[in-house]
């Protein structure tokens, strides 16, 4: 038996919104994530309720900025640093911004 | 007015299995905020995807823990299964199946130890690590290694295990809860391991959900969510109920892992009962297109894998949410309000795996 989930894609000025929206559905952070496409970003919202998952698409350009959700949801500090760090996303209003010192690596950040 | 000071936590501290660095706020002994700093141990894991073809990358993936190796691994096959549209065959999904519990026994009993080491109780530590290596022999006899398995492939696992090798492990089971259970009374009912557990970071319904929390986190506060329950592997053929707690506490999270290890022997134990035979795995052809979510439930918690693939031998991406990663955000709200003394039991309580979160 394989897990059903949701893919819905969104624009990047719903995050919010859909996040909210969420959050008083009783859902929680599942996980964010990012990945490089050409010339920007695709990013991964999981959002879980029980056993029920659902995740949101969001494109952007290289040079667009997203507001941080960490405000809805704490546990998104952590991930929005993450993101920013390794691949460069921009993200304003992360709740505890590490300035892309959450990992204590040599190599030179965010990964090309 | 209570003296404020800042003292860093950690990232080489005795109690601390792993590097995690906490700047901790304190007004006298009372903890009133806590910083953490990780990345001391990141290996870029994810980002080796681009140098590795999506086969040689099972073998990186299981590297990402020691301790849940096997079902990293098996979880990164599962979500390319999924985009392959490829049926392991019953035999491979028990064969996963009793390897995954064994991967919960081992987790449990080494978390214990280390519970046991820090409020002082070194016998109990050894005892809870020598009921551990038996576990770890097993995995020996049955993979060949005792850390790294290398075990799964897309499209089922490599080794099959005989009916005496399967008979012999649950024999030693019935010896081993009779240990682990005199073992384990002294976690439940001593008074002074109940006292520096109970009523201990207390993390309620609402914070669970608010700050993510999974796993024993989860169901130590009282919410039943167990992502076997989703039915992957054999898990959906076995018998089982999720376990929870209502104590919110520290005690309740190390009763919630007490009592999986029980559990995790009578999943075993049904899975060796009902296992059919035939193949362990199907030949998966061509490469991968597409993208997937997969889900599994790790001894620390869910871990969620998203994987990417481009239609050539290299994936696009390949992500790793691991459950300590989500369940630091928990860590630091218990932390909050906590006594000094408390830290590192309320550090370990959350059963930290910080080599899995930092990947």
């Amino acid at each position: 038996m394989r897990e059903q989930y949701d893919m819905r894609e969104i624009g990047h000025g719903d995050i919010a919104l859909r996040t909210l929206e969420h959050k008083r559905g009783g859902y929680r952070l599942g996980q964010i994530c990012a990945l490089r496409t050409e010339g920007g970003y695709e990013l991964l919202y999981s959002f879980i309720k029980d056993y029920h998952m659902t995740n949101y698409k969001v494109k952007i350009d290289e040079d667009t900025e997203i507001a941080s959700i960490s405000d809805i949801f704490p546990s998104a500090m952590l991930y929005e640093n993450e993101m920013t760090e390794l691949f460069g996303v921009k993200i304003k209003y992360i709740n505890l911004d590490y300035h892309d010192k959450f990992f204590r690596i040599e190599q030179e950040t965010p990964f090309k | 007015m209570a003296k404020r000071s800042v003292i860093p936590f950690g990232p080489q501290h005795p109690v601390l299995p792993e590097p995690i660095h906490l700047d901790l706020v304190l007004e006298d002994e009372k903890v009133v905020e806590a910083i953490p700093s990780v990345g001391f141990v990141h290996r870029g894991l994810e980002k080796l995807i681009e140098k590795k073809d999506f086969n040689e990358y099972q073998y990186v993936i299981e590297r990402t823990c020691g301790i849940c190796s096997f079902m990293h691994g098996m979880s990164y096959c599962e979500a390319l299964e999924r985009i392959f549209d490829a049926e392991v065959p019953a035999r491979g999904k028990y064969l996963r199946t009793i390897w995954a519990e064994m991967s919960r026994l081992h987790s449990h009993l080494l978390w214990l130890g280390l519970l046991a080491d820090a409020f002082g109780f070194e016998s109990l530590f050894m005892q809870s690590w020598r009921m551990r290596e038996k576990i770890l022999d097993m995995f020996e006899a049955s993979t060949g290694g005792r850390v790294i398995f290398s075990v799964n492939k897309v499209g089922g696992v490599l080794r099959d295990m005989d009916k005496d090798m399967l008979r012999s492990f649950v024999d030693a089971f019935d010896g081993m809860e009779k240990d682990i259970k005199a073992l384990t009374s002294t976690f439940l009912n001593d008074f002074t391991v109940g006292s520096r557990l109970r009523d201990v970071g207390i993390l309620t319904q609402k914070d669970v959900i608010s700050l993510g929390a999974v796993g024993p986190m989860m169901r130590a506060s009282g919410i039943a969510i167990d992502t076997r329950k989703l039915g992957y592997e054999a898990y959906g053929d076995l018998d089982f109920e999720i376990i929870t707690s209502e104590d919110c506490d520290c005690y309740a999270r190390c009763e919630v892992r007490i009592k999986e290890i029980f559990q995790s022997f009578d999943i075993i134990r049904q899975a060796v009962q009902k296992i059919p035979d035939g193949e362990i795995s199907v030949q998966v052809k061509g490469t991968p297109n597409g993208e997937a979510f997969n889900r599994v439930e790790q001894p620390r918690g869910e871990a969620i894998y998203y994987v990417r693939g481009n239609g050539s031998m290299y994936l696009e991406r390949v992500r790793v949410r691991t459950p300590t990663f989500t369940n630091l955000q928990a860590l630091i709200k218990t932390l909050q309000g906590c006594q000094y003394a408390d830290v590192p039991i309320l550090i370990l309580t959350i059963d930290p795996c910080i080599s899995c979160t930092e990947r």
